[in-house]
């Protein structure tokens, strides 16, 4: 089945909610960007309208963007500053709960990503909501929509810190009883916070911070695309095969 | 006259029917169920943010680890999301393989799942017939990778290695001798194909046994028969995939809406329920198991008549051979870059599903362009059944929860992630 502008999804949803989403296909998956303030009524037209019939809400996550195409390893000015460019960065692995980056800013730095299921009509819709507010992100709650999302925005709240307005029941899910911060973001150390363990004087479990140092293997880089393209070249020609 | 009054009860975490680190909050008026509040996340691992701070390929074991007893369909879906981003396809025979090991797991998973919900409904001896199969799967698992479990044998680009020429023999020991010993050896005398085959000749006959076990069984019946009653609107709305959603009749099975890997050119057969009880999601699952086993033999005979590569001939992904590496400078050159650094994947996201055991198993993947995920995020299927505990067993009785976690097939390793 080959897809004209009018039958294709993204084609439907551009003649149906116009500005209100920035639409993008890839590889056949299609992304719509919206408003946080636009999100219900978009949401409920989408499960509803026969056009889409989006009966399911099949996932919804958190992403924190902090730090998106930052390196570790610097790989456009080689061996001029020697091996020093690897320990460059703040990624995730390399900071203590004392130590983590504070301050620094980007703008639309959260997200809530919603993959969305019809069945009827076999097609899938990624939805994506910026947070505007950094230091508060906010996302109206789908739960009156498709109340399966209930614990996947619990989720994104424990893990990121993604407030979703009008949700019955916004604790935390994932984390330990008591937790304090929001794991998963960026700028949360990959080593942790706090460790817990037995201690027989007390005779209890106990909290302490944790002992272990941070360390980073591997450093993030990212390779030109010349890399790639010469990849597949070399797969295209089967130059080592002849 | 007596005042009663509604109490709270404490379930897990740990109960031997709570299938693991489940804890359940329940407001009981009587027997009976008021509220329910499940506690999860007490296996949280946080596999997501270790995957981001990994390169792409260090991260499939994890896969495994999430929910393990359907271990390479959670590889599968991690493995299409990186594969789709790099704009690579594992060659034919890979593709074979994945699809034969994908339903090799999901009869594993279904074993465990009728034994260990037939355990939690008073009928012990399914179990223990179920593990007598399970056992010869795992040796499939460990001859092919190396772990009768966490096999990690999926890779961007094809499998770690191709089927083993010969299938393992087990040796004399105080537990396998004499004619025991020669009737599980005698499987085992040709390769790892020939032994599925003759796996997959006899699996049926073993389904029937089970069958004889539960199928007609009047407490069985009595157990799951109109409890947990799903209706298909209801297993939509709270976003219910796999044999939760079929056994309330609606036909959907990513194997067949979308297929990936081989399944467009497999001859299987969907089976749905019609109540939507656990009675119903019991007869779907019974009958996936022998569909899985029509599509193994339908891999078995492909995989016989077409030998040839499974992984890419790409050294940007795939390490090249040992030998290779000894002869050639270039090869040895990509082998330390792919081991030291990883590959880079091209910006972008995707979300790529499989049809795992439980349901659909998405992996959510954004690349920033760099050797590690940006951000990783597993949809578990499990996940979303759960939290409709809730909804679904309030105002039945206590003995019904356990019925309803058993039919959820609930695993922790890939609620909590």
């Amino acid at each position: 089945m080959t897809d004209t502008p009018k039958t294709s999804l993204a084609g439907q949803l551009a003649a149906r909610f116009g500005d209100t989403l920035a639409i993008s296909s890839m590889r056949n998956e299609t992304v719509a960007e919206l408003a946080a303030g636009d999100l219900i009524t978009v949401a409920t037209a989408l499960r509803d309208e026969p056009a889409f019939r989006f009966s399911e809400l099949i996932d919804l996550c958190g992403i924190d963007y902090l730090g998106y195409g930052q390196i570790e390893w610097d790989t456009e000015t080689v061996s001029s500053t020697g091996f020093s460019r690897g320990v460059e960065g703040q990624a995730q692995g390399r900071f203590d709960w004392a130590g983590r980056p504070r301050g620094e800013r980007r703008p639309r730095r959260f997200a809530a990503v919603i993959q969305l299921l019809s069945i009827e009509h076999n097609r899938r819709l990624r939805l994506r909501v910026f947070c505007e507010d950094d230091s508060l992100p906010l996302v109206p709650s789908l739960t009156a929509v498709w109340p399966g999302v209930n614990w996947f925005e619990r989720e994104a709240f424990d893990l990121y810190g993604i407030i979703f307005d009008g949700h019955p029941d916004l604790r935390r899910i994932l984390t330990d009883y008591g937790f304090v911060g929001h794991p998963f973001r960026k700028d949360f150390p990959l080593i942790g916070n706090v460790e817990v363990r037995y201690d027989p004087e007390q005779k209890r479990v106990i909290y302490e911070p944790v002992s272990i140092e941070p360390r980073v293997l591997v450093p993030r880089t990212i390779r030109d695309d010349a890399d790639l393209m010469q990849a597949k070249a070399e797969a295209a020609d089967h130059w080592r095969e002849n | 006259m007596q005042e009663i009054r509604n109490y709270t009860m404490n379930f897990g975490p740990q109960h031997p029917a709570a299938h693991g680190v489940l804890r359940l909050i329940m407001e009981m008026d009587g027997e009976t169920i008021v509220r329910v509040d499940p506690h999860v996340g007490l296996l949280h691992r946080g596999t997501e943010k270790l995957a981001e701070s990994k390169p792409f390929n260090q991260s499939i074991g994890y896969m495994d680890r999430l929910d393990y007893v359907s271990m390479m369909c959670n590889e599968h879906a991690y493995v299409r999301a990186i594969e789709t981003l790099l704009g690579i396809e594992a060659p034919e025979r890979a593709q074979y393989i994945r699809t034969m090991f994908d339903e090799i797991t999901r009869i594993l998973n279904h074993l465990m799942w009728i034994g260990s919900n037939a355990l939690d409904l008073g009928a012990m001896a399914v179990m223990l017939y179920a593990f007598r199969e399970r056992e010869e799967l795992m040796d499939v698992y460990e001859a092919v990778s190396g772990a009768r479990m966490h096999a990690t044998y999926y890779r961007p680009g094809g499998v770690y290695r191709d089927l083993p020429a010969q299938m393992s023999q087990y040796r004399e020991s105080p537990w396998h001798k004499g004619a025991d010993l020669k009737r599980i050896n005698s499987w085992r005398e040709g390769s790892m194909l020939d032994f599925l085959d003759a796996f997959t000749a006899d699996f049926p006959s073993k389904v029937d046994e089970y069958e004889v076990l539960l199928t007609t069984n009047r407490i069985w019946k009595q157990r799951t028969v109109g409890i947990g009653v799903v209706s298909p609107e209801l297993a939509q709305q709270w976003g219910m995939t796999g044999a939760m959603l079929r056994g309330s009749g609606v036909e959907w099975d990513l194997r067949k809406k979308q297929p990936y890997a081989k399944y467009a050119e497999m001859d299987f057969d969907i089976p749905v329920g019609v109540n939507g009880d656990c009675y119903d999601r019991y007869l779907v699952r019974v009958e996936e198991m022998r569909q899985s086993n029509r599509i193994i033999r339908q891999c078995v005979e492909w995989l016989r008549a077409n030998p040839g590569p499974v992984m890419v001939k790409n050294f940007k992904v795939a390490p090249p051979s040992r030998v290779e590496m000894k002869q050639d400078m270039e090869a040895l050159i990509h082998h330390f870059k792919l081991f030291t650094e990883g590959y880079c994947v091209p910006a972008g996201e995707t979300y790529c599903a499989v049809e795992a055991p439980k349901g659909e198993f998405g992996c959510y993947l954004v690349s920033d362009g760099a050797n590690k995920p940006f951000r990783v995020h597993l949809r578990a299927p499990g996940f979303a059944h759960l939290s409709s505990m809730d909804t679904l067993v309030r105002g039945h009785m206590l003995a019904d929860v356990v019925a309803m976690i058993g039919t959820y097939d609930l695993v922790f390793g890939e609620v909590d992630r």
